[in-house]
């Protein structure tokens, strides 16, 4: 379970362009369930989304993560609140509890399919040829196997997608973030992508979605729907479960 | 330990690739830091052979030698002056020297012809390898000379000088001393030169200053002024060289500063998606020192490595006319290739370092680049 309570981000603080992406927001997150942040562009979804991943610290506010499987929990804690903590170690949990998935995929133009998914491992110190190993399953699973040799510049845009997903999941995260992963997809493909986004969800794994695509959020197996708008939580609902 | 090699080993992967990725950016890198290094390393290779020629050839010599001087020229010193030198207190020996030089019209060159302490019979030689590299004789083969009467002189070739030093034997003929006398008609009685031997080192300059006292006519000339001079004119010349090194590694700096601070906006892209997905400022780090070493190393041995094959197998061509200030004296010779650990070390800190510094920043700069900055792209 993640729990933001009272968050605000302000870009540019204390100057005259100061802008406040996220108001004020208290939201909490299921554990193994689907969310989806809905809301137009510029509402402060990304923002959010790179909260709960670690990526930024919010101005104030607190984020509480439960059930997390770290060395940095205090005996007897059961939550870790990442906001005071150091880079250092927000990298560490993002490593190893997030797998990201971004607008356009974001791969590494120039390296083959399967050296993009191994590289969130690479720094870990595991042994490269037990990276690769996990990397080639995962694109097994993903049934681009057979495209593991090609540079990414050559792959459709379906295999880059699923490219994409095997490398969030190279570490086997807890969490996968995903912002608007639909966004440069057909409806076809966006479809596929929902149904794996399912399976995570099977195995236990929170995901957490922004997206302003009606194929994502009103898609089966999402379990809770939080409207952003103007850096605020406005109403939420539950998604359609199947 | 092996988790640390392991993430080494991954991200030096990590770092070759990216280096062929961004092939022409980094293949001009490598040319303009391996030229650096060639021009560094020729001239301490060449000035330092050199020197180390020169040293030798200055540690044979004689504590003393005595010239005649007349009208303020040198002139062949009467062989009855070393009676005279040889009766001040503190001289240990006293030896007349029979040395010139001829020119071999022929071949444009000149020898240093010179009767040594324990000279070959007569009619017969001992020649340095130029020599017989370039009139291409072997031992025992004969060698016509013109003497200064206009007669042919017919030496047989008696033994070829190792090449140690060609330096100091290069261009050397070693002969009889008849045979000296007959080449150049070299009057009896007198000598190019004499050497002497001090047997107290600390009096060498009290000897020298008796012996012009004795006979004013004489110039005593001490070793260390003659190892003060050429070390003088290396010293001078390699500075000159050393100083337009300084230059062209300055600009070197300049452009390594450039190409390393113009952060592509794919590479920036590319940071940003590796900090997205979890690496930390620290991983960046080894990312960019590996690509910055990767390059360094290559340019510095494929540098060095050039400049060895200018300096020692070709000769140095672009260096010699500057450096070797004495070519008049020595038509052709080869350094022996030597190279210590130091001046590598030298060489090392003077072109690596430099790179290493002015790449920091900007690499520091790209490893800081947010995590989320790929999320708002």
């Amino acid at each position: 379970m993640i729990r933001l309570v009272e968050v605000r981000k302000i870009f540019n603080a204390g100057r005259p362009n100061a802008h406040a992406a996220l108001d004020g927001v208290t939201l909490t997150i299921r554990r193994s369930a689907v969310t989806v942040l809905k809301g137009p562009s510029g509402s402060g979804k990304t923002t959010l989304l790179s909260l709960i991943g670690c990526m930024a610290r919010p101005t104030s506010g607190r984020i509480h993560l439960h059930g997390l499987d770290t060395d940095w929990l205090a005996p007897g804690e059961e939550s870790l609140e990442i906001t005071s903590l150091p880079e250092r170690f927000l990298t560490g949990i993002r490593r190893r509890a997030f797998g990201f998935v971004f607008q356009q995929f974001h791969l590494v133009r120039g390296l083959s399919a399967l050296d993009n998914v191994m590289l969130p491992a690479l720094p870990t110190g595991a042994s490269r040829a037990a990276i690769a190993a996990r990397g080639m399953a995962l694109l097994e699973r993903f049934r681009v196997a057979g495209r593991a040799g090609n540079l990414v510049e050559h792959l459709s845009g379906g295999e880059a997608q699923r490219v994409a997903i095997a490398r969030a999941l190279i570490n086997d995260p807890a969490v996968i973030i995903a912002d608007e992963p639909t966004a440069h997809l057909d409806s076809r493909l966006s479809a596929e992508f929902m149904e794996i986004i399912a399976t995570l969800r099977s195995e236990g794994r929170t995901v957490v979605i922004a997206s302003h695509d009606p194929l994502v959020y009103a898609a089966p197996g999402v379990d809770a729907v939080v409207v952003v708008r103007d850096g605020r939580i406005g109403e939420s609902g539950s998604g359609r479960t199947p | 330990m092996t988790g640390w090699c392991e993430r080494q080993r991954n991200i030096l992967d990590v770092a070759l690739a990216s280096l062929r990725r961004r092939r022409g950016k980094n293949l001009s890198l490598l040319v303009v830091y391996s030229l650096t290094v060639f021009l560094g390393a020729s001239v301490m290779f060449y000035s330092a052979g050199l020197k180390r020629e020169a040293r030798l050839l200055l540690s044979a010599a004689p504590e003393l030698v005595v010239q005649r001087l007349s009208a303020g020229r040198h002139d062949l010193i009467p062989v009855a002056y070393a009676e005279g030198i040889r009766t001040i207190r503190g001289v240990g020996t006293v030896a007349p020297r029979l040395w010139g030089y001829y020119y071999d019209a022929v071949y444009g060159a000149n020898y240093t012809v010179q009767v040594p302490t324990l000279p070959p019979p007569a009619g017969e030689i001992v020649i340095g390898p130029g020599i017989a590299r370039l009139r291409k004789v072997a031992a025992g083969d004969l060698l016509p000379f013109l003497s200064y009467r206009r007669e042919d002189l017919l030496l047989q070739v008696r033994e070829i000088l190792p090449a140690e030093s060609e330096l100091v034997s290069t261009d050397l003929l070693l002969l009889a001393e008849a045979d000296f006398r007959a080449l150049f008609s070299f009057p009896s009685g007198v000598a190019t030169d004499l050497t002497v031997t001090v047997r107290n080192p600390q009096e060498v300059a009290t000897v020298a200053r008796k012996i012009v006292e004795r006979f004013p006519d004489t110039r005593p000339i001490l070793r260390e002024e003659m190892q003060a001079t050429y070390a003088a004119v290396f010293d001078w010349r390699g500075g000159l060289l050393l100083v337009l090194f300084g230059v062209v590694l300055l600009a070197f700096i300049i452009f390594a500063w450039d190409k390393a601070a113009g952060l592509s906006a794919e590479e920036r892209r590319e940071i940003g998606i590796l900090k997205g997905i979890g690496w930390e400022t620290g991983d960046i780090l080894t990312l960019k020192f590996w690509e910055g070493t990767s390059i360094s190393l290559t340019a510095f041995l494929l540098g060095t490595l050039l400049a060895y094959v200018h300096v020692f197998l070709l000769q140095a061509p672009l260096l010699a006319a500057t450096l070797k200030g004495w070519a008049v004296l020595y038509p052709d010779f080869r350094l022996v290739s030597r190279i210590d650990a130091f001046q590598l070390t030298v060489l090392f800190v003077l072109t690596v370092i430099p790179y290493t510094v002015a790449t920091l920043v900007p690499s520091w700069r790209a490893a800081t680049i947010d995590p989320d900055s790929v999320m708002r792209d």
